[in-house]
């Protein structure tokens, strides 16, 4: 084996010990820390491992998995427009974050709220299902606006149509800032599912309804996603697209249409994350920039323009930061948890290195 | 005989001029314009410039349009201040020389530079934009969470352990602005210099076409990566200046509007320009400057200056991708067409050759 041969395989090689290492890390070594709360050493940990403690455990991997449920939302949606049109939607989170604004609205006008925060008490099926279909259809229409105004004629200029969305992202942000102020706005999940109310038993532990509910939806909009794509006849002209664009307009599909058609749909799942997110977390100014982030993540993770790169690369980006968030060691009040953000970084480089296209990405 | 390239060249340097005597003078603007003219508005282009050149350098000659050069200022500055602050400040307040700090910072900024290049330097076009965004966002939150270098208050109290060359820029600006001044000249020929050399040249063959650059024989990750250590370095000294200016560095600094602000910078300036780093600066800040003043806000759309600032950006990039220095040039062009002094073919061939010809970005997407 050749030096070259060595330096080739270095990355993986990385990648399987680094993981090797945390996984031991976390399942058998940590301890948890102590009661007296004055620090400790280089292995404990706010839970100590998952042998001993394996409740924590559980409820850590739960929250990952429901946290990769909104990312993988928002994410198809962005992974949805690039794969067809290799257009870079920078706008995503604006989306994301009006189309929150917009429900919390319609479901203020729905309840007789005072003015102040709802809770779920107050919220049935329908005050939340209405606002977010308004969300949705109302953010899939800036989005069709953005593209046939700004992005339909320069189709191919890669970089000018991702500065365009950039400028429509600022003046986004601007505008929502004066219509709907700094201050947090929080939209209230149905009272079936909703956050501190409802609770399901799964096994021996009580989990909160609202992340199951999250991840129930992703996995049905990754299901109909799916089935859309190779099941249907547009699908379909959408799959050839991303392969060939130039020949699916020459065999007399109407290209314009499939275009005009995937950005709505990509900018409604923008506009859904963000009704999913606002009743999560809640919506803020800088929220926008966020969840942009997010989405890029998974996607330069998993492979732009993929689908199921899209549901990987959120497991995987979920999982690295709940658990960096949680499972570093806190010797003191400086150490370690402060360093979780890293753990992105370094997730990013290991993958860019094995692959610089994505897991699952492929050569445009 | 005046071809319009000629006439625009000629033009430039007259302006060049003018510009530069007028920014020598700049301390007198104080007394013209008001005692923010200096300190608000001509340093803070300056520096602002600074760092939109490392960003307009990897564009307009690398084929790359990156945005973390935003973070790579930043850190530059964090660094100064970790290393120089000293008492009361937080972070490592390590107490050390003003001139250590400035090494320091350069050193270190350039090294991630490297490293950060080395991540990115294998994607292309709109990747390379993503990944770099990306590469800046998490440098934000590394600010905001690390809370041994940072924190979420940042590291103040810079400007009270300046080089005595620089003395206290809140008292006397003047030196802070002189300074920028020469190392925005510096940095700008040191650039024009670059581009000329077997490197810059190899680079510019990577930017219209890596894979023939590669066939050839040349390490094109390689040069990129080279190249963004170098824009690093650019940055690094726009961080430096910056820290001074500022006084404080918090995540704030490298938010993604700060992000946005730089690329609105050079995009409005010139992707494809240096001169159109000052260019942007100056009308990003000076616009700025005008809104806070007056409180102006848009009409019937309510939204301050990011609304303003966003329409403008928008147009530019619908109607002269080549920004405010493309419409100059643009001028030049219909001139001559409009005058033709020569035979027409000899006016466009000379067109053709100059260096004012935007190199397209999209030529390197694959």
């Amino acid at each position: 084996m050749g030096a070259r041969e060595v330096l080739r395989r270095t990355p993986l090689a990385l990648t399987v010990f680094a993981i090797a290492i945390g996984l031991i890390y976390i399942l058998f070594v940590t301890k948890a820390l102590p009661n007296t709360g004055a620090g400790g050493y280089w292995r404990t940990t706010n839970f100590g491992s998952a042998v001993s403690d394996p409740t924590d455990f559980l409820y850590t991997v739960l929250d990952s998995v429901t946290f990769a449920g909104l990312l993988f939302i928002v994410a198809s949606g962005f992974t949805l427009i690039f794969g067809l049109m290799r257009t870079v939607n920078m706008a995503h989170g604006s989306f994301f974050l009006i189309g929150g604004y917009i429900a919390y609205d319609v479901q203020q006008s729905m309840t007789t709220s005072s003015g102040f925060g709802l809770t779920s008490a107050q919220v049935g099926w329908w005050q939340w299902i209405v606002p977010a279909i308004v969300a949705c259809a109302a953010v899939a229409v800036i989005g069709l606006a953005m593209q046939q105004a700004f992005l339909r004629w320069n189709q191919g200029q890669e970089i000018r149509q991702a500065l365009i969305t950039i400028a429509v992202s600022l003046i986004l942000a601007d505008q929502m800032i004066a219509h709907w102020g700094g201050l947090e706005k929080n939209i209230a999940f149905p009272n079936d599912v909703g956050t501190g109310t409802a609770f399901i038993k799964l096994g021996g532990l009580s989990y909160g309804w609202s992340r199951m509910f999250i991840l129930l939806v992703a996995i049905g909009i990754g299901v109909g996603l799916w089935l859309w794509l190779h099941k249907t006849r547009i699908g379909m002209v959408i799959r050839a697209g991303v392969d060939d664009r130039h020949m699916v307009s020459a065999l007399g599909v109407n290209v314009q249409l499939v275009f005009a058609l995937s950005f709505l749909v990509g900018s409604a799942l923008a506009g859904f994350g963000g009704v999913m997110g606002g009743s999560f977390a809640g919506l803020a100014p800088e929220v926008d920039g966020q969840w942009l982030l997010n989405a890029l993540v998974v996607v330069i993770i998993g492979g732009m323009g993929s689908l199921g790169g899209a549901a990987v690369g959120a497991l995987l980006f979920a999982f690295v930061s709940n658990f960096s968030g949680l499972y570093l060691p806190t010797t003191s009040n400086q150490c370690c948890t402060q360093y979780s953000v890293i753990f992105t970084f370094a997730l990013l480089a290991f993958v860019l290195a094995l692959r610089p296209l994505g897991l699952f990405g492929r050569p445009a | 005989m005046t071809s319009a390239a000629q006439l625009q060249t000629r033009a430039e340097r007259i302006v060049g001029i003018v510009v530069l005597l007028l920014l020598v003078l700049g301390p007198i603007g104080n007394t013209v314009f008001g005692s923010f003219w200096v300190n608000g508005i001509l340093t803070q282009s300056l520096w602002l410039g600074i760092a939109a050149m490392s960003l307009i350098f990897l564009s307009a000659y690398g084929g790359m349009v990156s945005l973390c050069q935003v973070s790579l200022y930043g850190i530059s500055a964090l660094v100064l201040a970790n290393v120089v602050t000293s008492g009361q400040t937080k972070g490592l307040h390590l107490g050390w020389s003003p001139w250590v700090g400035v090494v320091l910072a350069i050193t270190i900024t350039t090294v991630i530079g490297v490293a950060f290049g080395a991540l990115a330097s294998r994607s292309f076009g709109i990747y390379f934009l993503m990944l770099t965004l990306t590469l800046a966002v998490l440098t934000n939150y590394f600010f905001g969470q690390v809370t041994l270098l940072s924190g979420f208050g940042g590291v103040g109290g810079i400007q009270s352990h300046t080089p005595s060359l620089i003395g206290n820029p809140n008292l006397e600006p003047d030196r802070l602005y002189y300074v920028s001044l020469v190392v925005g000249i510096v940095v700008y020929l040191a650039i024009r210099y670059l581009v000329r050399t077997p490197f810059g040249v190899t680079l510019q063959g990577v930017r219209d076409d890596p894979v023939r650059m590669a066939s050839l024989g040349y390490n094109v990750s390689l040069h990129r990566m080279v190249a963004f250590g170098f824009a690093a370095f650019v940055a690094s000294l726009a961080g430096i200046l910056f820290g001074w200016w500022n006084d404080t560095i918090n995540p704030g600094t490298v938010n993604l509007s700060s992000v946005i602000a730089l690329l609105v910078i050079a995009v409005i300036g010139s992707l494809f320009r240096l001169e159109g780093a000052w260019v942007g600066a100056f009308a990003y800040v000076y616009i700025n400057n005008e809104v806070e003043n007056h409180n102006w806000t848009v009409p019937w759309l309510g939204g301050t200056f990011n609304t303003m600032i966003g329409v403008i950006f928008l147009a530019i990039v619908c109607l002269s991708p080549g920004g405010l220095l493309g419409i100059w040039g643009s001028c030049f062009e219909w001139l001559s067409r409009r005058f033709p002094t020569s035979s027409p073919r000899l006016a466009t061939a000379a067109a053709g050759t100059t260096e004012s010809a935007p190199p397209s970005v999209e030529g390197t997407d694959r």
